[in-house]
């Protein structure tokens, strides 16, 4: 499996997503600047968490324009999967590959907390190896998660099955205090309409392995190898 | 050419930091703030001489890039 991983200046996510697609996808990953013209042939593009031009104007915006975001667009609209993570999901939410935008947490606080999700589609590169309905555990730390948006993209998403993750509490239910954010129907993650896209807040790449503290987010790699 | 834009939060957006700001006024003893939301001020020099092109550019900035038109409006004055 052929990964590439896209480095904007403030990315600091990119290192250990590259390490957790080399321990179990194998093989190597193009860590590639956002500079560059092209992506190398990939199996799938991952965009990573961090701080992109450091949030400046809005979270993501700047990184969106970047030179190799070209090549993203062009090779997700061919069909490559796609998979942006925190700060990854703001730049697909800016660049339109997914609706919606990621505003400031409700609570105005930055969160640094594990969270539980449900899984709610397992038809993406990105969730096969889950089974649908399962409750998982990953850590979220960002400032911005509050996703939003109209009224009309909300039915379209929920009547497409486009969202993917869901806050929940340990037990799967949907409450107040499981939502860390104030996100819209406690999105947690959504895909796009070909569902080879997906943009979600918590970093799987933080509990792929043992010694991390939990396996919850192997699956999201794993699923790759499941793909059909 | 001096492009002034202003871009804000479209109503019914929630404002949480516009809320910090309206407690904080409070605290500073001005009262009678119904009120606050946050907006974005840019403030843009451009080479091009014609208003008609100068307006393209500026619709193309901010569509583009300076706001975001999910939650965002702007508007703009462009000067000499």
């Amino acid at each position: 499996m052929r990964a590439s991983v896209i480095v904007f200046p403030g990315s600091n996510c990119d290192r250990d997503i590259k390490v957790a697609l080399e321990a179990v996808l194998g093989g190597k990953v193009n860590m590639v600047w956002h500079g560059e013209a092209e992506v190398p042939a990939s199996d799938v593009i991952v965009l990573p968490g961090g701080f992109s031009y450091g949030d400046y104007l809005r979270c993501g915006a700047m990184a969106a324009q970047a030179p190799i975001m070209r090549d993203v667009i062009a090779k997700a609209k061919a069909g490559t999967p796609v998979l942006g993570i925190c700060n990854g999901f703001q730049v697909l939410t800016e660049t339109q590959l997914l609706p919606g935008v990621l505003m400031r947490n409700a609570s105005l606080k930055f969160v640094c907390r594990d969270v539980h999700l449900k899984v709610e589609q397992t038809d993406t590169p990105f969730s096969r190896a889950y089974t649908k309905g399962q409750v998982v555990r990953m850590p979220i730390a960002h400032h911005d998660g509050n996703y939003f948006t109209d009224a009309d993209t909300l039915a379209r998403l929920e009547g497409e099955g486009r969202v993917v993750f869901r806050y929940v509490d340990a037990k799967g239910e949907r409450t107040a205090a499981a939502n860390p954010n104030g996100a819209l129907a406690d999105i947690a993650g959504i895909c796009s309409e070909n569902r080879r896209i997906v943009g979600l807040m918590p970093h799987p790449e933080r509990l792929y392995e043992p010694m991390l503290g939990g396996i919850d987010g192997r699956g999201m790699i794993e699923s790759l190898l499941a793909a059909a | 050419m001096k492009a002034l834009i202003k871009v804000t939060l479209k109503n019914g957006v929630l404002d949480p930091q516009g809320k910090a700001i309206e407690g904080a006024l409070a605290g500073l003893g001005v009262g009678g703030v119904e009120s606050v939301r946050q907006g974005k001020l840019f403030e843009i020099a451009l080479a091009e001489t014609d208003a008609g092109k100068a307006k393209e550019q500026v619709e193309r900035m901010c569509r583009g890039l300076l706001a975001n038109m999910v939650i965002e409006n702007y508007s703009y004055e462009i000067s000499e």
